[in-house]
């Protein structure tokens, strides 16, 4: 999951005066945003339902990300970094994975953060450090770990809040557009999946009700450090992840989305990354070539 | 430069290494537990772990395979879902003769239960045609889901009430020569999908209560569903269950019903419960553990009941609760309780709970604290029934554990679409036509079953298949008894579309024992919710009397301590229900002692 560092809009009043300190704390369009979003939800779904394994394991998950995030920082960067994305990874970690063992918590987190500072192509990284851990966890030690799958209680309220709450502060981070897809690609693949299986398309609709839906959709899918940069291609790369859950699905993988976006997110990355410098390759081929060129 | 490069390169080191762990992890606990996952053989068993089984229901002359009710065809598509409980034990001494018989139940219309009496011969013979209470499944009346024996009106012969998802009933015991029907009499409800029942005197006026946990809604006709809208409205936070029910003993053969008037009000879907003294108070708790859900535990005052779940700890975390056992695990005179619930590699891990007491929160209001993980009883697949047992003698008390969902196909597993609509929103999966199919595949199917020998240094091992436990059917009721008189608690086991088994137990001589069978004056006749507590060697142990307890099953209502090689018994205390405090003059070893309350 991990947002990290969700784009943030142009910070400028209609007027072009910059906003008031007061307009800045509570506009919907700050640094803040997307670590209180995540918090609101593990407080709403923890003192509503206690979606939580325990405090301790999540405050562990939390506490590993960040000190590692700050160690890593300073050690590479040479400052102190902003722990915001830290945080996020940590509170998803806690929120996501269940295992009544404290190790997979600490180690899960330690995965996310330090995967940031070695899995880099040009400087970059390409997996969705929260995404890339719990996958790996998952996929290691099966035996102990699961995610979270179970809905937030019985009734309508806390999951119409998080939809709303989230798809408003999404739309503001202008990239509603992501969610939208990958909503609208879920909804068409779980009905072809449901005529394909002959099961009820309820039942394909299903796990997008739930709560592990609502962090991967807000929070995972969105992560600007980790998706491309085109609208029309985040768009496609959303698609192609609902694509690839779909065949997962369709081989009983419950983890589906995870497992899709970590093998979508980076080849489109990477695409993304080829492309763009095929193109500077190519601009910088065309003005060498004009450099060159006899004056008319 | 070179020196950032050197770091980029130890942080690569750091980052495989942390990829590495959980694999290291895994190799670890896989070796743990494949050095006890080899039978042993009985001799070497013996020498190792000081007793050993063998399952010996065949010869013992109890043939009876347990078979699942057939419900509205409209439940076709996910009936070995729906219908994958029904098969209960519990033990009970019908006839007086100090030979413990026990009460199997079938689920499926015109299927009879079966009660085998002890023929002091190492074998059973099933009687339950001839008294009366074999063909209780017919069809509009509902099936046997479990049942829980106590002498309601206290003239020595234990008396049964038959938990149903159906008509429910009670059977009054005469004088071990046969059974008459006394539900209407009582006042039962016409219609319980019950699959728990417990027999204590909350109220300590002598006479024994009767608590009744609802499962499906008792509106729901499960032969004749008005609607498909009759399954959990959460996987986690289901409230949509069947009512609980406590039954005040009038004492002239009536009962009122008295549950919301003394704060019992639940919806959740009660699998499991127990009663027990957990703060010792002098009044027995309430323990229930809910499927879909927390678990309650209902503190009683002498006057009502208070649930604190949430308080206490034991009702934080949803989970699936399958299983209540109490028992006294570190010999400190507290009772731990341990509930069961779901672990399956790579869907769920739930991991069952065992609840103990925190120090010194018996006064200050009760506090618990999940020691399953430490005590490694946690992981034991879709689990249901359990009890504790000293089943080698060595004074700690053991845990043996059934489990299993649903066996079908082997190479076929319904996990994915089972957690596919789990995850969803009430209206999908509170419907049974949202449900993807079964089509004969299993579900947590032919799973190993667990013993966890207590080492008494804090630590369970298993050790089932070392000492002969090796089979895979979809266990449900675990039920514990001296049934040969030996000094060792044997087991049997009640499978879900399966065979009763039975596991003669064999401990060796070098360990001593001691029971006792308790009769009440003033206290109720069965003496269900007397304590008994041992002190020897410089430390104690405290059992109790239960009338219902573990999945849909009874142990013995005689009281099993193994004391270990070389006891010396200090002292032994008896509280009985009444509050009255008897401690014991004398005593043998190795002996049944009959204990009556003093007048």
């Amino acid at each position: 999951m991990s947002a990290h560092t969700l784009p943030i809009a142009a910070n400028v009043s209609p007027a072009g005066m910059p906003p008031t300190r007061w307009r800045r704390i509570f506009s919907l369009e700050n640094r803040f945003v997307p670590p209180v979003f995540i918090t609101v939800i593990l407080l709403i779904g923890h003192f509503s339902f206690g979606i939580l394994e325990s405090f301790e394991r999540t405050l562990l998950a939390i506490i590993t990300s960040i000190v590692i995030e700050l160690l890593l920082g300073k050690v590479f960067v040479g400052t102190w970094p902003n722990v915001a994305s830290a945080y996020i990874s940590g509170i998803s970690v806690g929120i996501l994975l269940r295992s009544p063992a404290f190790w997979p918590y600490a180690l899960c987190a330690a995965i996310a953060i330090t995967s940031k500072y070695v899995v880099r192509v040009r400087n970059r990284h390409i997996f969705n450090p929260s995404n890339f851990a719990i996958c790996v966890i998952l996929f290691l030690a099966s035996e102990q770990v699961t995610t979270l799958s179970i809905q937030w209680g019985n009734n309508l309220g806390a999951m119409a809040v998080i939809w709303c709450l989230g798809s408003a502060i999404i739309w503001r981070l202008r990239r509603f557009h992501i969610c939208a897809t990958y909503v609208l690609s879920f909804l068409g693949f779980a009905i072809l999946r449901a005529h394909m299986v002959g099961d009820p398309v309820l039942s394909e609709i299903s796990p997008i009700t739930g709560p592990e839906y609502q962090l991967f959709i807000f929070f995972m899918i969105t992560d600007p450090k980790t998706t491309v940069r085109s609208r029309l291609g985040q768009c496609s790369v959303v698609f192609c992840v609902a694509a690839v859950e779909m065949v997962l699905r369709l081989h009983n993988n419950i983890y589906a989305p995870l497992y899709a976006l970590f093998m979508v997110g980076p080849p489109a990355l990477l695409l993304e990354m080829w492309m763009s410098s095929r193109k500077g390759r190519v601009e910088q081929n065309l003005q060498n070539r004009i450099a060159g060129s006899p004056a008319h | 430069m070179k020196h950032k490069t050197q770091l980029r390169l130890l942080l690569a080191l750091v980052f495989a290494g942390l990829l590495v762990t959980p694999l290291l992890i895994n190799r670890v606990n896989a070796r743990r537990h494949q050095a006890n996952a080899v039978a042993l053989g009985d001799s070497a068993s013996l020498a190792r772990h000081g007793f050993y089984l063998q399952e010996i229901a065949h010869s013992a002359g109890i043939d009876f395979v347990h078979q699942a009710p057939v419900l509205d065809a409209k439940l076709n598509p996910i009936m070995p879902e729906v219908a994958s409980i029904g098969a209960s034990a519990s033990v009970v001494d019908f006839d007086k003769d100090g030979w413990p018989d026990f009460y199997v139940t079938d689920s499926a219309y015109g299927t009879k239960n079966r009660l085998y009496r002890n023929m002091h011969d190492g074998t059973f013979r099933d009687v339950a045609p001839q008294l009366g209470i074999a063909d209780v499944n017919q069809p509009g009346t509902g099936v046997s889901m479990g049942a829980v024996w106590g002498d309601y009106d206290n003239d020595g012969y234990e008396d049964l009430f038959l938990i149903k998802w159906g008509r429910p009933e009670l059977f009054h015991n005469d004088h071990g020569r046969g059974f008459t029907r006394a539900s209407d009499q009582a006042g039962l409800p016409p219609w319980i999908n019950a699959n728990t029942a417990v027999w204590f005197d909350y109220d300590g006026d002598g006479l024994l209560d009767l608590f009744v946990g609802g499962y499906y809604s008792e509106d729901v006709d499960l032969w004749h569903l008005k609607s498909t809208r009759m399954m959990p409205d959460s996987f986690e936070y289901a409230n949509n269950g069947g009512r609980k029910y406590l039954f005040h003993n009038l004492g002239n053969g009536h009962f009122e019903e008295v549950s919301e008037k003394l704060g019992i009000s639940s919806r959740r879907w009660a699998l499991a419960s127990a009663a027990a003294d957990l703060r010792g108070t002098g009044h027995p708790d309430l323990f229930v553990a809910n499927d879909y859900g927390v678990s309650e535990l209902y503190l009683n005052d002498g006057e009502r009941f208070h649930e604190a779940g949430s308080k206490s700890g034991v009702g934080f975390a949803p989970k699936s609760g399958m299983n209540v056992a109490v028992g006294d695990i570190f010999n400190q005179g507290r009772y731990a309780v341990y509930v069961s619930n779901i672990s399956e590699d790579g869907f769920l891990i739930q991991g069952n709970n065992l609840w103990v007491p925190k120090e010194g929160s018996r006064d200050s209001g009760l506090h618990y604290e999940n020691m399953a993980r430490d005590l490694g009883v946690e992981l034991g697949g879709w689990s249901f029934g359990a009890q504790f047992g000293d089943l080698n003698n060595d004074g700690n008390l053991d845990l043996y554990l059934t489990n299993g969902y649903v066996s079908l196909d082997r190479k076929k597993s319904y996990w994915y679409d089972f957690a596919k609509v789990a995850g969803g929103n009430a209206s999908i999966i509170s419907d049974a036509d949202h449900w993807p199919a079964v089509d004969n595949r299993s579900h947590s199917g032919y799973q190993q079953k667990h013993l966890w020998l207590n080492d008494g240094a804090g630590k369970f091992v298993d050790v089932a298949q070392a000492v002969g436990v090796s089979d895979t059917y979809d266990g449900r009721a675990v039920a514990m008894a001296d049934f040969f008189n030996t000094g060792a608690l044997d087991i049997i086991v009640a499978n879900q579309r399966g065979p009763l088994l039975f596991y003669k137990n064999t401990v060796t001589p070098r360990n001593k024992w001691i029971e006792f069978s308790l009769e009440g004056t003033k206290s109720n006749r069965s003496a269900i919710g007397a304590q008994v507590t041992i002190h020897w060697n410089g430390q104690e142990q405290v059992q109790q009397i239960a009338g219902g307890c573990g999945f849909a099953a009874q142990n013995d209502s005689r009281i099993h301590f193994g004391l270990g090689a070389t006891p010396e018994i200090e002292q032994i205390v008896v509280r009985w229900p009444s509050g009255k405090i008897q401690t014991l003059q004398s005593w043998k070893i190795g002996q049944v002692n009959l204990v009556k309350e003093p007048e």
